[in-house]
C-alpha cells in the first residue's frame, strides 16, 4: 500500500479551519436531504420500492442487459461491451481515431473517472474537456474530483478565483462565485460549439425501451451531446433498471438525496441518435461480476451515485475525498474499492466509525456499514491489514483469551498510567495523537463489581 | 468468446436467484390539494418562475413584441404564430445566439416543478438549453401530482428525445453557492394556461 487514507486525511486535516469548514458544508447539504425527504410522506416507501427494484434487477441482470442492447440496437444505437477499463478506453479511443477528431467535451461521468479516460487519452495527445463546472475547476488543477457530486467540493472560492485567473485569465482577487461562473460559462460554450464528440455518462438505462436517463443541474450533457456528431454514453452495466415507470421512482429519490433538489434541472432521455448523429453505448463490467459473485457484496451494485452517505459520514467530512485515493470516495466506495483491488484499498472500510448513518440515508437501502464491517473480516483474513495492526491485534486476542493474566496486565496499566503518565502519554502511542487519554481508575468494574455487586441488587 | 459474451455470462453464472419486481401502487403516494399552487411554490423556489394566464391572448402580445425587438427569438408554440422551422437543421454556432425561446410542454410536475418536452416540443433538441432565455407553455389541467402519473401520460420511447427541464440552468459548484445560469438557459418562466 503505497498511500493509506490515514496518512492522506493527516495531511488533511493539518488545516483545522479549512477541515471545519469542508466538514459544515456538507452537513448543510445533507441537512438539504432530510428537510427534501421529510417532505414527501413516502419517503420510506421509496426508498423500498426502489431497493426492491434493484434486487430484481440484480437477479435478472443478464436478460436485462440483452434486452437493452437489442432495443437500443433497434433504436439506432451502437452498442459496445468492455470488460475492464483498458477496454473501455481503446474502444473509446478507436471511435476518436476513425472519425480524426479533435474536440472532445466530456459531461461528468463517474465510470469514465474511474476507467482513467483522460490519462489514457493524454498519452495520444488528445484533450478531453470536463465541462461540468466543478470537474473543470479541477481537471484546470491537475486533481481528482473529491465528490462525485460536488467535484469541487474540497475548494474555496479563493481557490476557484485563483484556478481562472491562472487559466481564463478572470480578475486576479474576484472570488464572486457569479462571476467566477459566468466565466466558465463563456469559455465552454465556446468548446461546446466546436465539439465534435461528447461523452457522456448514463444515470439509468431502461432495458424495456433502450434509451437512458442523463441527469444535470447544468446542462452540460446536453450542450454536449446535442451539438456534437458524435455522442458516447458511458454506462457501468449496473445502471439499467427494468422499466420506464421505474424511473419515477428513482428520479425521486436521486436528486432529492443527493443535495435536497426535488429533481435535478434536466433529466434527458435519450432513446435514439438525432438524424445524422452517431450514438454509441459502451457497457462496462470492470469487476463489477466479480462483485455480484460476493454475495456479502453485491448489494453495493444497486447504488445510483447519489453520495448521501459521503455527506452524512463523519469520516469522510473531516478527511476529504482525496484522502480515499479513488474514484469513488466516502462510505460506498470504500465498499466497491476493495473489489477492485484489494490490496491496494484494505485501508478504506477501517476508513468509518460504523455508526450506520451511510445506511440510514441511502435512497436504495444498501447495507453500507455492515458490508464495510465484513470487508474488515475478509481483508484481515486475506493478510491485508498492515503490520502494526496485526501485531496489535494479535497481542490484544492473546491478553483477552487468558483472564488472569487480562487482569493482571489491567492492574498494572491502570497504576502505570496514573504514577508514569508519559508512558502512554507521548507520540510513540498512536492512541494519543489528537486525542486525551483517559484518567485511569483505581480499580477495575470487575473489582468493583465483586465488592458492590451483591449490595446493590438486594 | 468476445467481451460481450464474457460479461454476460460472468453475470449469469453469478447474479442471485429471482426475486419478483415490486408493485408500485400509486394510491399510496403524495397528491396535492392544489396542484398549481404546488407546482409554482417548487418551480419558484428553484429559480423558476411561473405566471398563469386566462389564455394566450396575452402571451402572444408579448411574443409580437419579443420578435420586434430585433433579438433572436425562436417560437416553437403553434398557438403563438408561425412556427420557426429553420431551427431544425441549424447548427450550434447559430443557435449560440438565439435569446429567447418559446416551447410548449406536455405536462408539468406539481411535486418537483418539472415540466415534459418531447423532441418534436423543441424543434430541435439543442434548443432549450442553448438559448439565453426559456418560455415554457403549459395547460393547467396537465399538471400531474408526481413522477409516477407524469410516466403514465408520456411514452419515453416515442420519440428520439425527451426531457424533464425543472426550471433554469444551475450549479453550485463553487462553496456551495447557488448560480442561476451555468451552460444553458438562465431563465426559465413557466407560463399555466387556465
Amino acid at each position: 500500500m503505497k498511500t493509506t487514507h490515514s496518512k492522506l486525511a493527516e495531511k488533511f486535516i493539518a488545516d483545522e479551519p479549512r477541515t471545519d469548514w469542508h466538514d459544515e458544508t456538507l452537513w448543510f447539504v445533507r441537512e438539504k436531504r432530510d428537510k427534501a425527504a421529510h417532505g414527501l410522506p413516502e419517503w420510506e416507501q421509496l426508498r423500498e420500492w426502489a431497493s426492491q427494484i434493484k434486487n430484481h434487477t440484480l437477479s435478472n441482470l443478464s436478460d436485462y442487459l440483452k434486452e437493452f442492447e437489442e432495443k437500443a440496437k433497434a433504436n439506432g444505437i451502437i452498442v459496445h461491451w468492455a470488460e475492464n477499463g483498458a477496454e473501455h478506453n481503446k474502444i473509446i479511443h478507436g471511435i476518436i481515431q476513425r472519425h480524426k477528431i479533435q474536440k472532445i467535451v466530456k459531461s461528468k461521468s463517474m465510470l469514465t473517472e474511474e476507467c482513467h479516460l483522460n490519462e489514457y487519452l493524454q498519452q495520444y495527445n488528445i484533450e478531453v474537456v470536463d465541462t461540468d463546472l466543478g470537474e473543470r475547476i479541477v481537471q484546470f488543477r491537475k486533481e481528482p474530483p473529491s465528490h462525485i457530486v460536488l467535484p469541487a467540493i474540497h475548494l474555496k472560492k479563493e481557490d476557484v478565483s485563483a484556478t481562472f485567473h491562472e487559466h481564463l485569465g478572470t480578475e486576479k482577487g474576484n472570488n464572486d462565485p457569479q462571476y467566477l461562473t459566468e466565466a466558465a460559462r463563456q469559455h465552454l460554450r465556446d468548446k461546446f460549439v466546436q465539439s465534435e464528440l461528447a461523452i457522456t455518462g448514463v444515470n439509468f438505462a431502461v432495458a424495456e425501451t433502450g434509451g437512458f436517463v442523463v441527469c444535470t443541474n447544468e446542462g452540460n450533457a446536453d450542450m454536449g451531446a446535442h451539438t456534437a456528431a458524435i455522442h458516447i454514453a458511458c454506462m457501468g452495466f449496473e445502471k439499467i433498471i427494468p422499466k420506464a415507470e421505474h424511473l419515477g421512482v428513482f428520479l425521486r429519490l436521486l436528486a432529492r438525496s443527493a443535495t435536497g433538489q426535488p429533481i435535478t434541472t434536466y433529466s434527458s432521455h435519450f432513446q435514439k441518435p438525432r438524424p445524422g448523429q452517431e450514438m454509441h453505448i459502451v457497457i462496462v463490467d470492470n469487476g463489477r461480476s466479480k462483485q455480484l459473485s460476493r454475495e456479502d457484496f453485491r448489494n453495493s451494485l444497486k447504488c445510483i451515485r447519489c453520495a448521501a452517505c459521503f455527506n452524512t459520514c463523519p469520516v469522510y467530512r473531516r478527511s476529504g475525498g482525496h484522502s480515499y485515493h479513488t474514484a469513488v470516495a466516502g462510505p460506498i466506495g470504500s465498499i466497491l474499492n476493495p473489489n477492485l483491488d484489494m490490496k491496494a484499498n484494505a485501508d478504506l472500510p477501517f476508513a468509518s466509525t460504523l455508526c450506520g448513518s451511510c445506511t440510514n440515508v441511502c435512497p436504495v437501502k444498501i447495507n453500507i456499514h455492515e458490508q464495510l464491517w465484513k470487508w474488515r473480516q475478509v481483508i484481515a483474513a486475506e493478510g491485508y491489514t498492515d503490520a502494526t495492526k496485526k501485531i496489535g491485534m494479535n497481542a490484544m486476542a492473546f491478553l483477552f483469551s487468558k483472564p488472569s493474566l487480562y487482569r493482571f496486565a489491567g492492574k498494572w496499566g491502570r497504576w502505570m498510567m496514573r504514577i508514569f503518565p508519559f508512558v502512554t502519554n507521548n507520540k510513540l502511542n498512536i492512541w494519543y495523537k489528537q486525542r486525551e487519554m483517559p484518567e485511569s481508575p483505581k480499580e477495575s468494574f470487575r473489582d468493583w463489581y465483586l465488592k458492590n455487586g451483591k449490595i446493590n441488587r438486594n | 468468446m468476445s467481451a460481450r459474451e464474457n460479461i454476460l455470462n460472468a453475470i449469469a453464472t453469478n447474479q442471485p436467484s429471482l426475486v419478483p419486481l415490486p408493485v408500485i401502487e400509486r394510491n399510496a403516494v403524495i397528491d396535492y390539494e392544489d396542484r398549481y399552487a404546488q407546482f409554482k411554490t417548487v418551480l419558484e423556489s428553484i429559480g423558476g418562475k411561473v405566471k398563469l394566464i386566462q389564455n394566450l391572448t396575452e402571451l402572444k402580445k408579448q411574443f409580437i413584441a419579443d420578435k420586434a425587438s430585433g433579438n433572436f427569438v425562436i417560437n416553437a408554440v403553434a398557438d403563438l404564430g408561425e412556427l420557426d422551422n429553420q431551427v431544425a437543421s441549424m447548427q450550434a454556432s447559430d443557435m449560440e445566439k438565439v435569446e429567447k425561446t418559446y416551447i410548449k410542454a406536455t405536462l408539468g410536475v406539481a411535486e418537483n416543478g418539472a415540466v415534459w418536452v418531447y423532441e418534436s416540443q423543441m424543434q430541435n433538441r439543442l434548443l432549450p438549453f442553448i438559448c439565453q432565455h426559456l418560455i415554457i407553455v403549459i395547460d393547467k389541467k396537465d399538471i400531474v401530482a408526481t413522477m409516477h402519473q407524469a410516466y403514465e401520460s408520456i411514452d419515453v420511447a416515442k420519440e428520439g428525445f425527451g426531457a424533464f427541464i425543472a426550471g433554469p440552468s444551475k450549479t453550485a459548484d463553487i462553496e456551495q453557492s447557488l448560480v442561476i445560469g451555468a451552460h444553458g438557459a438562465r431563465s426559465a418562466t413557466v407560463y399555466v394556461v387556465e
